[in-house]
């Protein structure tokens, strides 16, 4: 088998499956991202609910997962149920290799099961198997251990599995795999828990043939070389991306207390630094990455009814985390904050989704919009862990139409209890962790998931900073849109956007070529237009429309490292961005 | 003659580089033909264990094949005449490491001919090649 174009379907409601060879499609998006968007325009029908049947789930690899350095992505597609189109989450693990090596080029799984149900695919196909006696397992730790004690394949399988978050529906449930790897945003957890899917394994011992040997040996080397010697990959291995953390804080571009500051001198109590000397415990990567960005903390605490009876728990940070369950929610507390994070992580909640929600409750119930009557007698108050960590059960938990509004993200509370200058989402989306000037904000509202990760213009931003000179509206726009075009071809491959430096058109070519797949450097950037297109015309079938999108008004109150956001800068990129998208 | 050491586990990040370069021996990608193999202690919270043939110097992987299909190999360990073997896979069973394993394409033992590839690209100084130290 030389390039992955095989797709398998599995129905939920038959409890069948099959297998196509949808070389098509391969052929000329190549994987990932291209295919998924393709499969998910022609197996979503129009309108569907997204937590419904109708709403397939779709896993997609490319064809240098499994071959090279740094091709360790799955791309998920759906229909999201957070912002009611385009779902997309990436995420790595071992589950890109695992696909791979079971047979496939993509997963598509379809309809929903009436019993609780989880699905175990190899080479072979699929077994749908009885999950009655694990559903209810609120912790997707672990839901995780004991499906590794029933599936064969150690070393070699992926887990993806949901917590209590996406079985009970909460609209930005993500999806863990391998214990520390999450289909974060956009709500696939709630897809799964719709349609009673606790889990997906996946295993396979296929090898996978290149185009020349000893060609494919000297490109590798090539890659691993610029891998392991490049600067970003140490500064990611050393202390991780929570190293951002100090710079923006300096430069006060670090959201803080929902946004109503951008700095604080608490920040270095949870900066990676502080964190790395005090509680790292452990680092990780995904399936072939010499990186290993994965860093976990172990934090080593007494029982309080017992002397001398302690327990270690092992806790992943990461900029994202602490942003949104630090800084975002005033919890400077190193302590109090990894509490937090294990809590979401546990009930498998998207993190940034979570603070950005619980930091407008706090801000409602200091202006009075809400009051213990709708939180259960919980005082939210910035910094306040325990009040936190009682709420976010009470988002899993949906006990009162209050945290049942939580529970479908900051844009539906804020449009049913007011404050919506301060619930900061773009597109439908709670916002990453980035306020370092105009164009992360024009990024967030034009990116296709309305995620920092689309086009990062935090990183135009901060070039901006330094050169100390601000592009037009317009020129942002067609930067961004350009970094978000090339982004499709990586997330294609799947490469890890960390290693984009790497990956630059030419690298993409070669090492395209030895996997077996011709296409000249030159003609990448219009296939990325095109992925790029395919998914905002998907979106916009499903209603959306950039010139409804809502700019929280905090954004141009909150001065930025670049001074004070304009609204009529970010309304013209925007407008721009959509121009030249379609031009 | 030197052979494939685990120095530190303890280093290990679960990248599985080292399974994939194994696997690069024979020009191809993915796991399938790999002679070491990482994987979890029990969930990747609890750190990575490293599985590798130890090149034992009385080799029971070699006692029990059938057809004299696993030579020794000089320093420890066995080499295995790929033609002779049927696929049995007694070897695979009476490894105590559970270091032999298998190539489902070719129903083959895949097993570590200690060369130090792997070696090469493990970026956490996890393995090394070293002569074996004697109690
Ligand atoms: S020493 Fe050679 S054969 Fe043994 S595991 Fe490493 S690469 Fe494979
Ligand atoms: S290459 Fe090294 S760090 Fe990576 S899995 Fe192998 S032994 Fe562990």
């Amino acid at each position: 088998m030389r390039l992955p174009t095989r797709v398998l379907m599995a129905d939920l409601n038959t409890r069948r499956f099959s297998v196509e060879d949808r070389a098509d499609l391969f052929q000329y998006y190549i994987g990932g991202s291209g295919v998924a968007i393709s499969l998910l325009n022609e197996y979503c029908p129009k309108g569907a609910d997204p937590l419904g049947p109708d709403n397939p789930i779709i896993f997609a690899v490319g064809p240098l997962v499994g071959l090279y350095p740094l091709a360790s992505k799955t791309v998920a597609m759906f229909k999201s149920p957070l912002t009611g189109n385009l779902g997309e989450s990436h995420a790595g693990g071992r589950s890109a290799v695992a696909i791979r090596s079971a047979g496939y080029g993509a997963i598509v799984i379809r309809g929903a099961s009436e019993t609780p149900i989880y699905v175990s695919v190899d080479s072979k196909g699929v077994q749908f198997r009885d999950a009655s006696g694990i559903w209810g397992i609120a912790s997707s730790v672990t839901t995780g251990r004991i499906i590794r004690e029933l599936e064969t394949g150690a070393g070699t399988r992926t887990i993806m599995r949901i917590g209590g978050a996406g079985e009970r529906l909460v609209r930005y449930a993500s999806v863990i795999t391998e214990t520390y790897r999450h289909f974060g945003r956009l709500g696939l957890g709630a897809v799964f828990g719709s349609k009673k899917l606790k889990a997906v394994t996946v295993s396979g011992d296929h090898g996978f043939e290149v185009s020349d040997r000893k060609l494919y040996r000297e490109t590798y080397d090539d890659v691993y070389k610029r891998a392991v010697s490049s600067p970003v990959m140490k500064k990611y291995h050393d202390i991780g991306t929570a190293s951002n953390i100090m710079p923006l804080n300096l430069q006060k571009g670090l959201p803080t207390m929902n946004l109503r500051a951008t700095t604080s001198p608490e920040a270095e109590r949870i900066s990676g630094e502080k964190l790395a000397e005090n509680y790292l415990g452990r680092r990780v990567a995904c399936a072939h990455c010499p990186v290993a960005c994965i860093h976990i903390a172990a934090l080593r605490e007494p029982y309080a009814n017992e002397p001398y009876f302690y327990k270690t728990t092992m806790i992943p940070y990461d900029y994202e985390l602490i942003y949104a369950l630090g800084s975002m929610l005033g919890v400077f507390d190193e302590k109090m904050m990894l509490h937090l994070i294990d809590a979401v992580e546990i009930w498998g909640l998207d993190a940034m989704s979570t603070g950005v929600v619980l930091a407008w409750a706090t801000e409602a119930m200091e202006r009075g919009l809400i009051g213990q009557g709708e939180t259960l007698g919980l005082a939210l108050k910035w910094g306040d862990e325990p009040a936190y960590a009682k709420a976010v059960e009470h988002i899993v938990k949906q006990p009162n139409e209050f945290y049942a509004a939580l529970a479908r993200g900051v844009d539906f509370a804020s449009k049913r209890y007011g404050g919506e200058e301060y619930a900061m989402a773009f597109g439908g989306n709670e916002m990453p962790g980035y306020h370092t000037g105009p164009i992360s904000h024009v990024g967030h509202l034009t990116g296709s998931r309305h995620s920092h990760l689309d086009a990062a213009g935090y990183s135009i931003d901060q070039a901006a900073l330094k050169d100390k000179l601000l592009p037009d509206a317009k020129t942002a726009a067609s930067k961004l849109l350009k970094e978000e075009a090339w982004r499709q071809v990586l997330s294609s491959l799947v490469v890890c956007f960390f290693a984009r430096g790497i990956y630059d058109k030419d690298m993409v070519s070669k090492t395209l070529a030895t996997a077996g797949h011709k296409v000249p450097p030159e003609a990448l950037e219009s296939i990325g237009m095109q992925i790029l297109r395919e998914k905002n015309r998907f979106k916009e079938r499903e209603g959306f429309n950039h010139k409804e999108l809502r700019i929280p008004g905090r954004v141009f109150e909150t001065p930025s490292p670049l001074g004070k956001i304009d609204e009529k800068y970010l309304r013209e990129s925007v407008e721009e961005f959509y121009r030249l998208l379609y031009a | 003659m030197s052979r494939l050491t685990v120095v530190d586990a303890d280093r290990c990040v679960g990248c599985q580089l080292c399974m994939f370069a194994c696997n690069r021996r024979f020009g191809e990608g993915g796991l399938a033909k790999s002679a070491i193999r990482v994987r979890s202690a029990g969930g990747f919270e609890r750190g990575f264990v490293v599985v590798a043939c130890r090149a034992c110097l009385d080799p029971p992987c070699m006692k029990v094949c059938p057809v004299d299909a696993l030579e020794p190999r000089k320093g420890g360990g066995v080499i295995l005449k790929a033609r002779k073997c049927i696929g049995c896979h007694r070897c695979e069973e009476a490894c105590p490491m559970h270091a032999i394993f298998w190539d489902n394409e070719a129903n083959k033992p895949d097993i570590c001919v200690h060369c130090g590839y792997c070696v090469n690209y493990c970026p956490h100084e996890v393995l090394a090649m070293k002569e074996a130290e004697q109690l």
